[in-house]
């Protein structure tokens, strides 16, 4: 086994439970493990929700997270995943004071060129939205800086794996008992 | 007036306790759990409760009651420190696999985040020492809560659960219908088993010529103790246990070969390095077992055979990894298996057996000096015992001598923190262990640091007249930390010393009979008295203040450099 640090894409399907998140930060926390990013929604079964959880870490540590967390009660299943097996994106928030806009002409161009949109126009800013991979929204980010941004933001991973992870299965098997 | 058939919340819980056959519970009261002992007061006759002297009492006694009856151990306090005095025992079962249910009593739900007097985070503070935990704001989930809570903590790997209700919850009325849970659709409490795997397991032990059994607590609280004791007996395999797998099978069974571990015996800690085959049986390789990872049993094919999937690989890479319960995958085992004997490889272990005995157990068991030791005290309890009682201890080098030389002829009679190392266990835990199972001698062992830290429980002894019997092995010190610091610190001794008070004293405080002995030729008499005692005795040994146990693997060394001196 290597000891390469690799990122993982860790998601969880849960039963929607207040302690839960708690729980299965506690999982990291336990064990040392700086988490990345964290992302919860609705997931694509009813009240059934999705974790995106990602992490730098070592396959063989990634593999016993994911056991300890597929262990909670309310968790259905856990999988992991490396960036190759699955398909993510980030969305990223840039404010930028309006002045800008209009005075600089290349900022049009950079804001065509990355296919960002523009949310917002205000008076006194704008606000550009962003989708793609973390290196698409940093570029774009070191592209706008120099002309002054107000605020900028950056959500955590969302992602689908490329494989089935046939959720429903999982509850119908265990729910015929 | 018009009839209702509602109750309250805390009635609620009391009948949903009853309707889990619970019969005993140890607690301690306070503002936010009035409602529910309000409920128990009415219900005296059904339900018992136990009031120790303290809330961590009462979940050692909890685990001691769980741990000998093989039910779920029971506890409720009150909100705040109530809750946070409870923290050390849950941990303690969460590590050791022991069913509980804990009840806190919480601040009324419009208090909660006011920082109300005794509000306290106990869901926050317990997350990640529970298998599960839940607060309850409402009196209408009182029932399904309960009722998942018991499943949850015995279905599986058994483990604590906390269920944290709110005053107003309490109080609350409601209409009480109650059905046990057995499934949760989340929740998979034994992987199914797959025969694939029990047939490559069963051809690889069939071609071994040197296997070798570790086996642990999964094996008792799978109650698999006979399916276990046959198929060792058909494949005719040594096998070791760990601490928490101790009793699962008989002392003197032929094939029983001793414990493994930091304090374990000398042949299996270093046969584990010679053996073709080592089956691993409800056991977790925790690292007092293995000692150093990067040299445990590198030369052999591991087979696992475990019911919690996150234990597989977790510290050791295996081959073959079983899981399930054992109670189902054995039988399947023991039909493809071969009947064998291992004769020479077995008289290996007794070789190493007569120089363990030479250099280390002579001396505990048959001591030539004038001093008393630990080992000859557990070796006369075991002659007046027949090896028939239940032996509760403590954490310590009296631990380990209690574990190493105390004979078992029943299963679920070892009754030690195993994983947390939890002092202060063993006299709260014998309670519990003495209402499990009434009809039997129970005989705490406790060092005299650790029975200060719980010491107050002689209270519950008084009270319940509950008939335990208690031994402590004074050696003035923190015996444990003082070995340490003589090999590893160089005999700096930092506050190990203990100056202990008149014990007997305080035990006839509590109107409890006592005895302290310093002398041999007292030894088996006091033993003899104490056992022949219908009511708690207490029995205090003044062993060798400064003897050390062995053998021992140093921390981080590997098993095979288990040194006996
Ligand atoms: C609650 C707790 N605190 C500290 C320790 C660390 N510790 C392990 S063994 C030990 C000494 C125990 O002394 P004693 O109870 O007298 O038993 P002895 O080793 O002398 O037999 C200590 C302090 C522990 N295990 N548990
Ligand atoms: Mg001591």
């Amino acid at each position: 086994m290597t000891n390469k640090l690799n990122t993982y894409t860790v998601s969880v399907y849960t039963e929607n439970n207040i302690g839960l998140l708690n729980r299965i930060s506690a999982i990291f926390l336990k064990r040392h493990v700086n988490i990345e990013s964290l992302t919860t929604s609705q997931s694509e079964i009813d009240n059934i929700y999705r974790f995106v959880i990602v992490v730098k870490v070592v396959e063989s540590k990634i593999k016993n997270i994911v056991k300890q967390i597929e262990k909670q009660i309310e968790v259905i299943a856990a999988f992991y995943h490396t960036d190759k097996e699955t398909i993510f994106l980030e969305t990223a928030l840039y404010k930028v004071k309006s002045k800008s806009l209009f005075d600089e002409k290349h900022i049009q161009k950079i804001i065509k060129n990355s296919q960002a949109n523009i949310v917002t126009v205000s008076p006194d800013y704008f606000i550009i939205e962003k989708t793609g991979w973390r290196e698409e929204t940093e570029k774009l980010y070191d592209s706008l800086e120099p002309y002054g941004l107000l605020q900028f933001v950056r959500s955590g991973r969302i992602s689908v794996s490329k494989e089935a992870m046939n959720i429903s299965d999982i509850l119908e098997l265990n729910t015929d008992k | 007036m018009k009839k209702t058939n509602k109750i309250s919340g805390s009635e609620a819980v009391i009948k949903c306790l009853l309707e889990e056959g619970v019969d005993i519970i140890y607690g301690y009261p306070g503002g936010a759990i009035m409602p529910i002992y309000d409920e128990l007061f009415k219900y005296e006759d059904k339900l018992n409760h136990i009031l120790t002297r303290h809330e961590q009492g009462a979940t050692h006694a909890a685990q001691g009651y769980a741990r000998v009856s093989g039910k779920v151990g029971v506890v409720t306090a009150t909100s705040g420190p109530g809750a946070t005095n409870l923290v050390t025992g849950i941990a303690d079962a969460q590590i050791d696999s022991t069913p509980m249910v804990c009840i806190t009593g919480q601040v009324a739900s419009h208090l909660l985040g006011s920082d109300a007097f005794q509000e306290c985070d106990i869901i926050g503070i317990s997350t990640p020492v529970t298998k599960w935990n839940c607060q309850i704001t409402k009196a209408s989930d009182i029932p399904e809560v309960i009722a998942k809570a018991f499943y949850i903590a015995k279905s599986g790997r058994p483990g604590p659960v906390l269920v944290d209700i709110t005053k107003d919850a309490q109080f609350e009325l409601m209409e009480f219908k109650y059905k046990k849970c057995n499934s949760i659709r989340s929740y998979i409490p034994i992987p199914k088993f797959s025969i694939n795997e029990i047939n490559k397991a069963a051809e690889l032990i069939n071609n071994s010529k040197k296997p070798f059994i570790v086996f642990g607590q999964g094996v008792i609280l799978g109650n698999a103790e006979s399916e276990f004791k046959q198929f060792i007996e058909k494949t005719g395999i040594p096998a070791a246990w760990t601490i928490l797998g101790l009793s699962a099978l008989s002392s003197d069974h032929p094939l029983n070969v001793g414990m493994v571990g930091m304090h374990g015996n000398y042949g299996p800690n270093v046969l584990t390095n010679e053996c073709d085959v080592l089956i691993a049986i409800g056991m977790r390789f925790d690292d007092r077992v293995t000692g150093n990872l990067e040299t445990y049993a590198k030369q052999a094919k591991i087979i696992h055979f475990e019911i919690d999937p996150a234990e597989v690989n977790k510290n050791v890479n295996v081959d073959i990894a079983v899981l399930g319960n054992v109670k189902d995958t054995l039988p399947e085992l023991i039909e493809l298996v071969k009947e064998k004997s291992h004769t020479n490889w077995i008289n290996k272990f007794h070789s190493f057996y007569k120089k363990e005995f030479d250099k280390v157990i002579k001396n505990d068991l048959y001591p030539s000096k004038e001093g008393l030791t630990m080992g000859e005290v557990i070796r006369e309890i075991n002659e007046i015992s027949k090896g028939n009682a239940i032996i509760v201890s403590d954490v310590g080098q009296h631990q380990m001598v209690t574990c190493r030389y105390a004979s078992f002829n029943h299963s679920k009679s070892n009754v030690t923190s195993g994983g947390l190392g939890t002092m202060g266990f063993a006299l709260p835990a014998a309670i519990g262990a003495k209402m499990g199972a009434p009809d039997r001698e129970v005989i705490a062992i406790i060092g005299d640091g650790g029975y200060q830290m719980t010491i107050q429980e002689l209270g519950t002894i008084f009270q319940t007249g509950c008939a335990v019997k208690i031994v402590v092995l004074n050696n003035e010190y923190l015996g444990m930390v003082r070995q340490w610091q003589q090999m590893f610190f160089d005999k700096r001794y930092a506050s190990t010393e203990m100056v202990n008070p008149d014990f007997v004293k305080i035990a006839k405080g509590y109107f409890i009979d006592g005895k302290k002995i310093k002398k041999r030729e007292n030894l088996k008499s006091s033993i003899k008295e104490m056992i022949n005692s219908k009511k708690p005795y207490f029995l205090e040994v003044c062993v060798e203040k400064e003897a050390n146990v062995f053998p021992m693997i140093p921390s981080g060394a590997s098993v095979s450099d288990v040194r006996l001196e």
